[in-house]
């Protein structure tokens, strides 16, 4: 009974937590929180059993409301599991669970805690339903479910204007987002009938509403992916949420990038080698995306540079971040071929690798950049003080930080021995093969990059002690051991690498190019390909 | 020709839309603009849910012959609900936004430093 219906219950916990808590909430503080930390290491424990299940018996479709026969008219709603998704599934779980530990210190002298509880569990059900559905339309709801939910968090801070219009503009970009892709749902159910993503990549045609349906798709996700030059709104709403939602937001962030993975390599995944004009749809779509990345990795890096506000230069790396994992993704797009005797499509080994790192960065990227926010949240908690001119000598009164920053700075600058450097070797190995200016531009930015967090190590942690801060004391435990926890995990993944690409990101990536070579996904829900 | 002029009603709405959101500076006229694309959309769902001469999918009072597949419908209604939720966080940053700055101009808000 409780395993037959992971799918359903990774989405159905948090959901139900999310409206128990204010309930909760009457009973007092400290139950408010026990509970929230219960509930989401109950989603993380049935996430990780579901994630168990797909990465040893393959793809797991759950159907809602009755059953189903492969092969039967596909009406229903499904829940369509495969190793993608499994992978964002973990980042969309563990990083809510690790915001709740460091909210019980963070969020401690707040008011309005019920809600905040609430839309952060909230949030989590929008995430993990994202990247578990296997229905368009379903898609489009839990993309507003966590818009709404996230926006509504940036804006916690309501006694700030700045937050308020941080909210305002994410919301206004989301929601446009969120309508121009049910815009494209409608298109492409207009022409097939279907709102399944198997049966809409079994029959897709290629046709001018095709493309058009793509665009609308891939702007609005890109958008919300924060890619430049769509990124303006994510330095305001990382840079004024709290802390703790600005690690929740990482994962609501690529859970729209995992929407463009799944558009470009599932969706339109069988028509990825369709020639235009000459032109292989493949090679169009990695041009433009390896484009944008270029201009993602170079202007959030630029602009860190610039920047004197602590959370949105942190910000601004994470614009540069999320441009890495894209590069990999549209390098390694550039290289499927098919053979021409055989007729196999197939990637080059370069890109198989580039298709790796990018993968392998999304979770590195969503434990680095995390980890970095949450030691800023903890200086702004010791100190009411964001701007990095201002802050000095911290090394001497807040030891632990100091080492949680330093682990982070290491890592999203790709330094060994920290898991930073473990994926983005794999990237500039394999953007090299495809095409050396690429990885060129990528190992300078990621200099730069380390340059702009040096600087900031040195003006915030070193130095004499200032005397406004000599009563500064280290933060609560929850949050040292929140940061604890994350730390640990990316020096862990930095020393054995291997096993994670292994074992979480090869069934990732193997899921990627299934389209093209097995169509496993369409089969798990037709039956036939 | 005629039968188009729902589409052409979408992209007029979809258009005038985006247009209050991109070039307004006023919040609210963005807020009306964020709806307008939303009531285009929703328009466009319904428009493809059109069959000429069917009736509801009622089964048990169906008086025969071609019936309408609800799923557009489904859709629109529970994109419409999205919608109200959407349209009551935006008008209430937007208050909040008045409150603190005392002014709805979009380029007089959110400049200065925390």
């Amino acid at each position: 009974m409780f395993f037959d219906n992971l799918p359903a219950l990774a989405v159905a916990v948090p959901l139900f937590g999310a409206f128990l808590t204010p309930l909760v909430s009457k009973i007092g503080d400290r139950a408010r929180n026990v509970f929230v930390i219960l509930v989401m290491g109950l989603t993380t424990t049935v996430v990780f059993l579901l994630v168990n299940d797909v990465f040893t018996n393959g793809i797991q479709t759950y159907v809602f409301g009755g059953s189903y026969q492969p092969g039967e008219t596909v009406i229903r709603i499904f829940f369509e599991v495969d190793g993608l998704s499994a992978f964002m599934a973990i980042i969309a779980v563990v990083l809510p669970l690790v915001a709740v530990i460091y909210s019980w210190g963070f969020m401690k002298k707040e008011t309005g805690l019920d809600k905040y509880y609430t839309l952060i569990l909230l949030m989590t059900t929008g995430m993990i339903g994202l990247v578990l559905t296997g229905d368009m339309f379903n898609f489009f709801v839990f993309l507003e479910i966590t818009s709404i939910s996230s926006a509504a968090l940036v804006a916690f801070w309501v006694n700030k204007g700045k937050a308020v219009d941080a909210g305002f503009k994410y919301i206004v970009i989301s929601s446009i987002g969120a309508l121009f892709v049910l815009f494209a749902i409608a298109l492409l159910y207009g022409q097939y009938d279907a709102l399944n993503m198997a049966v809409l990549a079994n029959s897709i045609q290629y046709t001018f509403l095709d493309k058009m349906a793509l665009v609308l798709l891939l702007v609005a996700l890109a958008m919300k992916a924060g890619i430049v030059p769509m990124h303006m709104w994510l330095p305001d709403a990382y840079g004024c949420a709290p802390s703790s939602v600005t690690l929740v937001l990482i994962g609501a962030t690529q859970a729209s990038l995992y929407g463009v993975f799944r558009v470009v390599f599932t969706l339109y995944g069988r028509e990825l080698t369709t020639a235009v004009n000459q032109v292989s749809l493949n090679v169009l779509l990695s041009v433009f995306i390896v484009a944008l990345a270029l201009a993602t990795i170079v202007v959030g890096v630029l602009m860190a540079l610039k920047q004197s506000n602590l959370k949105r230069m942190i910000a601004f790396a994470a614009v540069a971040e999320i441009g890495y994992m894209i590069l990999a993704v549209g390098a390694a797009l550039s290289t499927i071929t098919v053979d021409s005797n055989t007729g196999v499509t197939m990637l080059t080994e370069s890109g198989e690798m580039a298709l790796k790192g990018g993968l392998f960065h999304i979770i590195n990227d969503a434990l680095d950049i995390g980890l970095l926010f949450l030691v800023a949240g903890a200086i702004y908690y010791a100190t009411r003080e964001t701007s990095v001119n201002k802050l000095g000598g911290l090394a001497r009164n807040m030891k632990y930080t100091t080492v949680f920053f330093l682990i982070g700075l290491l890592a999203v600058s790709g330094m060994p021995p920290m898991n930073g450097f473990a994926s983005k070797l794999l990237i500039y190995e394999s953007t090299y093969q495809i095409n050396p200016i690429l990885a060129v531009i990528a190992i300078l930015c990621s200099i730069l990059l380390l340059a702009v967090f040096v600087k900031v190590f040195h003006s915030v942690f070193l130095g004499p002690k200032l005397s406004v801060f000599k009563d500064t004391k280290e933060v609560p435990k929850s949050m040292l051991l929140a940061m604890g926890i994350i730390a640990i995990v990316i020096v862990f993944f930095g020393i054995f690498p291997e096993l994670v690409v292994n074992n979480i990101v090869q069934p990732a990536a193997d899921a990627l190019t299934d389209m093209l070579k097995n169509g496993l996904y369409v089969k798990a829900v037709l039956g036939v390909i | 020709m005629i039968y188009n002029i729902p589409y052409l009603a979408v992209a007029a709405l979809i258009l005038v839309g985006l247009y209050g959101v991109v070039f307004k500076r006023n919040l609210i006229k963005m807020v009306i603009g964020v709806t307008l694309i939303e009531s285009g959309v929703n328009l466009f769902l319904i428009t493809l849910g059109y069959r000429k001469g069917s009736t509801a999918p009622i089964y048990t009072s169906s008086p025969g012959g071609l019936m309408s597949l609800p799923v557009p419908q489904a859709l629109t209604l529970t994109s419409i609900v999205i919608g109200v939720a959407v349209l009551a966080l935006m008008l209430s940053f937007v208050v909040y936004i008045y409150r603190h700055y005392k002014t709805l101009d979009a380029r007089k808000i959110g400049g200065e430093d925390e």
